[in-house]
């Protein structure tokens, strides 16, 4: 199974490297910086360059900055520094009305008095175009939503789902080239949710639109997203696909805030070796930047582990006791005490299959690898190493 | 505004679009519209007020009047009156309200509007009225020695005409409040099994705390600046509101009459600030989510509920008939035989048709222009960006008619536009100048009814016609005014209501030509003929009922129209 997946990797690493060769920038931000009248900085210096038709996901914690960011692109509020180029052209001035961009908002803000046509037409028919091409461009839309026979009902009609994808249809009508959502699917139960991620990634894909989307969710950002910027206390904390941002988080918040991590305090030993409770843990690839005797930090996701069959030879090789075993349905997450860490509990991910076949039950002793090649340093402090 | 970029000192502004230019240019005739004729009217009072006869800067009014020796006695008067008013106003609108909210009593609607009926008549329906039932040769005159009293003239005739005028202004704002109610806080209570004593005085009141301390001001404030109420009843009884009348009409002591009219505008002042505070907490509380009480059936309760509704309805009502029987009765109370003779003489005889149908143009001018300048006001204040500085002034000043008694916006307004150096001194005297008047008096109403339903709409539609290129103005008219309709409709209808019954703003602006029923009916009262004024005063009140039910069943009908969406089902 690991290989099938270091497969895929490098499969998406190559495919990775043509697009960027081939993707050129469509819009660049440079340097943007937003302090509000209260004194509050939710932008401290934001450098981001986003590439033709790709889908760039804006990932952080609320407050962070993201949808601030958002807004600036918009022009629904001004940046206090900085400028936007869209297409060679600064936009950083223009108003809202002389940018080019469609938007979907996480309340979809559908105009509940108009019909479902209406409010998909409500763009066109402000452009003076004949009746016959609205009517057609609002059908091609609808049909393109999967929702061809509602024209003629009201948006409070529909289901959640369906009102956000004729926010889609209203923001795509007029052939923006660029297209922004700003949490468009924390305002729908969860399995909507997953249904709608797939649509919209599906017809952003059709369509080779541009498109930045807003979220707090690192799932969907992760299932969505061509790229994705971290963001974290107004900053751009790491720009990466999904699988650079899991793999290689840049920083300890990126590594926190994707997916779960342990930390385990450490010092460095020199060589790539750091002590860890009464184990020497070894850690494969470039840690030599840190200095025999520092504090450091080592991040270890649930899933970087071998257990028994696999343990021949390789390193970190720990014993432990499960404490507490997490069903989450096809795998579960177990805590467990290590031995050679006086007792620190490291969240581990089994599998199904591995609970059964290893015996993972609460009271049990397992033996463990670490795999030395998924251990991140990061300093004490908290940089990146 | 030129088309470079604009630079200022803390960062950068967004180029203005036309829709820009729109919104800042409508906006601030607003905010001119505001400053013109509330700011400037009040700075008219105090300059007047500071100033001596010859206009030079001396306080020797305040001197003056501060010297009156009845001074001190008539500004007590004015409180403790006011206090009482409140006092029972208050507790008698709450029980009312509470019985509307949390009782399965029957016929909770016909209450409501039997409770509401007292907003149509103007204030001196209520003083005629039980004169008529108290006075010195009332029905019910006996009465009054029960309770120790010789005579109605004086306070507890104010009294109680005043709690009749206030009680509907008090039960609004209850209502609003206990509506609020989070039905889930009484689950709560009753799963830990806690007694209806202790949830009322651990839910129920805590969470109309607001709307309590909301209605007492808008009690106090109404009662202190009526002068309508003591000026016919009240007989020699002295209030500030009568003192001020009586300086400017009676003495034509404009200097005088402005001193009183600050000391007027202070415990207004004073409790629109407490309620301004109050306010912001209720909004807080309204926008939390909450699933609304539901009451439940308790056969005692709603028993004893309903009886007491009844019976403030059979009061309310029987102020309201008194003054319409008065008005078909030959003479009170020696012949009792029916007659239209009292609206003849007041329509034909009294030549006060033109008063009635001057009336009814204010309300039907105010209605209109009232309605466009409020809710656009609002719409700009609520939904647009830009001009950040003059945005806070906006909103105090759409706050701030509220707290300027009628009669001191119309001694501002004569002040301030009959000064001949005004170059709008052309307004003096006409229908238009009222029709302002009534507007700014009754602006802060209206604008929070704009306010509360357009905060309803989404906070986005503004930005998405701007990302499809659609102007501002287009998706106002488009959505925003046909989804705000009904809201725009009660606000004409108030306007209209209230220019028909206001009395104490208008009474100095008005001249011969513009004479209103509500100035006429204090006039023929003064003169000793009651029939005619019930007369009058009966012709509003039955007028705007008229009114509100054709206006019921118009809005229906264009209700049913404009609002499909509204009841289109659900999946």
């Amino acid at each position: 199974m690991d290989t099938a997946l270091q497969g895929a990797l490098v499969d998406e690493a190559a495919g990775e490297a043509v697009r960027e060769a081939a993707a050129s920038t469509t819009l660049s931000i440079e340097g943007v910086h937003k302090r509000f009248d209260n004194h509050f900085v939710a932008l401290q210096h934001i450098d981001l360059q986003v590439r033709q038709s790709e889908m760039l996901c804006l990932l952080g914690p609320s407050g962070c900055g993201k949808t601030t960011l958002l807004r600036i692109i918009a022009g629904l509020e001004t940046q206090t520094g900085g400028r936007i180029v869209q297409n060679g052209r600064d936009i950083s001035l223009l108003p809202p009305r002389e940018r080019d961009y469609g938007i979907v908002f996480q309340s979809y803000a559908l105009f509940p008095n108009l019909t479902i046509a209406q409010n998909v037409a409500y763009g066109l028919v402000n452009r003076k175009r004949p009746k016959a091409e609205v009517q057609a461009r609002v059908d091609e839309l609808l049909t393109l939503v999967g929702l061809a026979t509602s024209g003629d009902r009201y948006p409070g009609q529909l289901s959640g789902g369906q009102q956000q994808r004729i926010a889609l249809a209203r923001a795509l009508a007029t052939a923006p080239r660029l297209l922004l959502l700003d949490e468009p699917l924390s305002a729908l139960d969860a399995l909507e949710r997953i249904r709608l991620r797939g649509e919209i990634r599906c017809l952003q894909r059709q369509l080779g639109v541009t498109t930045i989307m807003v979220t707090h969710d690192q799932e969907e950002a992760m299932s969505m997203a061509d790229r994705i910027a971290v963001i974290n206390h107004g900053l751009v904390e790491q720009v990466g696909s999904p699988q650079d941002i899991y793999e290689r988080p840049a920083t300890p918040f990126v590594a926190d805030f994707v997916g779960k991590v342990n930390v385990l305090p450490a010092v460095a030993l020199g060589g790539g070796r750091f002590r860890a409770g009464r184990i020497e843990l070894q850690c494969a690839g470039d840690c030599s930047t840190h200095a025999p005797g520092e504090p450091v930090r080592l991040y270890l996701r649930p899933e970087d582990r071998a257990t028994a069959g696999a343990l021949d030879g390789a390193a970190n090789r720990v014993w432990g006791r499960v404490s507490k075993v997490e069903f989450l349905g096809g795998s579960c997450m177990a805590e467990m005490c290590i031995d050679e860490l006086n007792g620190q509990p490291l969240h581990i991910y089994f599998s199904l299959n591995q609970l059964h076949d290893l015996g993972v039950r609460v009271g049990a002793r397992l033996e463990l690898a670490l795999r030395s090649d998924r251990i991140r340093v990061f300093d004490a402090k908290g940089a990146a190493q | 505004m030129s088309s470079e970029a604009l630079r200022t000192a803390g960062g950068r502004r967004l180029r203005l679009s036309r829709d820009d230019l729109i919104v800042r240019g409508v906006l601030l005739a607003v905010v001119a519209f505001l400053v013109l004729f509330l700011l400037a009217p009040m700075a008219a009072i105090f300059l007047r007020a500071v100033q001596d006869n010859d206009g030079n800067f001396s306080l020797a009014h305040f001197a003056a009047h501060l010297q009156t020796p009845s001074l001190l006695r008539t500004i007590w008067n004015s409180v403790w009156v006011s206090g009482t008013v409140v006092l029972i106003s208050v507790p008698m609108a709450f029980v009312f309200a509470y019985a509307l909210t949390r009782s399965c009593a029957p016929l909770k609607s016909t209450f409501r509007l039997i409770a509401l009926i007292p907003l149509l008549a103007p204030s001196l329906l209520a003083a005629i009225a039980f004169i008529q039932w108290f006075g010195n040769q009332g029905v019910l005159k006996p009465l009054l020695g029960w309770v120790g009293l010789t005579t109605i003239y004086g306070a507890p005739g104010i009294i109680i005409a005043q709690v009749y005028n206030t009680f509907p202004h008090a039960l609004m704002i209850l209502l609003t409040a206990l509506s609020l109610a989070d039905g889930r806080l009484y689950e709560a209570a009753d799963s830990l099994d806690t007694s209806t004593l202790r949830k009322f005085f651990t839910i129920t009141l805590p969470s109309c705390k607001y709307g309590l301390i909301s209605a007492v001001t808008v009690v106090f404030i109404y009662v202190i600046s009526d002068f309508g109420v003591p000026r016919v009843i009240g007989g020699n009884f002295n209030v500030l509101a009568v003192d001020v009348y009586q300086q400017v009409v009676g003495q034509q002591n404009f200097g005088r009459g402005a001193v009183v009219g600050l000391l007027l505008l202070i415990p207004a002042v004073v409790s629109f600030v407490i309620d301004s505070r109050v306010r912001r907490k209720l909004h807080a509380q309204l926008s939390a989510r909450s699933v609304p009480y539901a009451a439940k059936p308790r056969r005692g309760f709603d028993a004893l509920m309903t009886a007491y509704c009844v019976l403030v309805c059979v009061l309310l009502l029987a102020v309201v008939g008194m003054a319409l029987w008065t008005s078909f009765i030959k003479l009170w109370p020696y012949d009792l035989s029916l007659t239209l003779r009292h609206y003849k003489f007041a329509l034909i005889e009294g030549d006060l048709a033109t008063a009635y149908t001057n009336s009814l143009k204010l309300g039907a001018y105010t209605a209109v222009f009232g309605t466009l300048t409020v809710f656009v006001g609002a719409y700009l204040m609520e939904k647009t960006r830009g001009l950040e500085l003059v945005r806070p002034l906006s909103h105090l000043l759409a706050m701030l008619p509220m707290a300027v008694p009628g009669l001191v916006l119309g001694l501002g307004y004569i002040l301030f536009f009959n000064r001949p150096d005004n170059p709008l001194n052309f307004l003096y005297a006409t229908m238009p100048i009222l029709v302002l008047s009534v507007i700014i008096r009754y602006y802060t109403s209206s604008h929070l009814t704009a306010v509360t339903a357009l905060k309803q709409l989404d906070n986005e539609f503004e930005a998405v016609s701007a990302s499809l290129k659609v102007p501002f103005y287009k998706t106002f008219f488009r959505v925003t005014l046909p989804v705000c309709l009904p809201a725009v409709l009660d606000i004409a209808r108030y306007f209209f209501v209230v220019s028909m019954a206001t009395l104490s703003g208008v009474v100095f602006l008005y001249s011969h030509d513009t004479v209103l029923a509500s100035v006429a009916i204090l006039n023929l009262d003064g003169a000793g003929k009651t029939g005619p004024a019930a007369a009058l005063a009966s012709l509003i009140v039955l007028t705007s009922a008229a009114v509100c039910l054709l206006y019921s069943l118009a809005t229906r009908v264009l209700l049913l129209k404009t609002q499909a969406w509204r009841s289109a089902g659900r999946r």
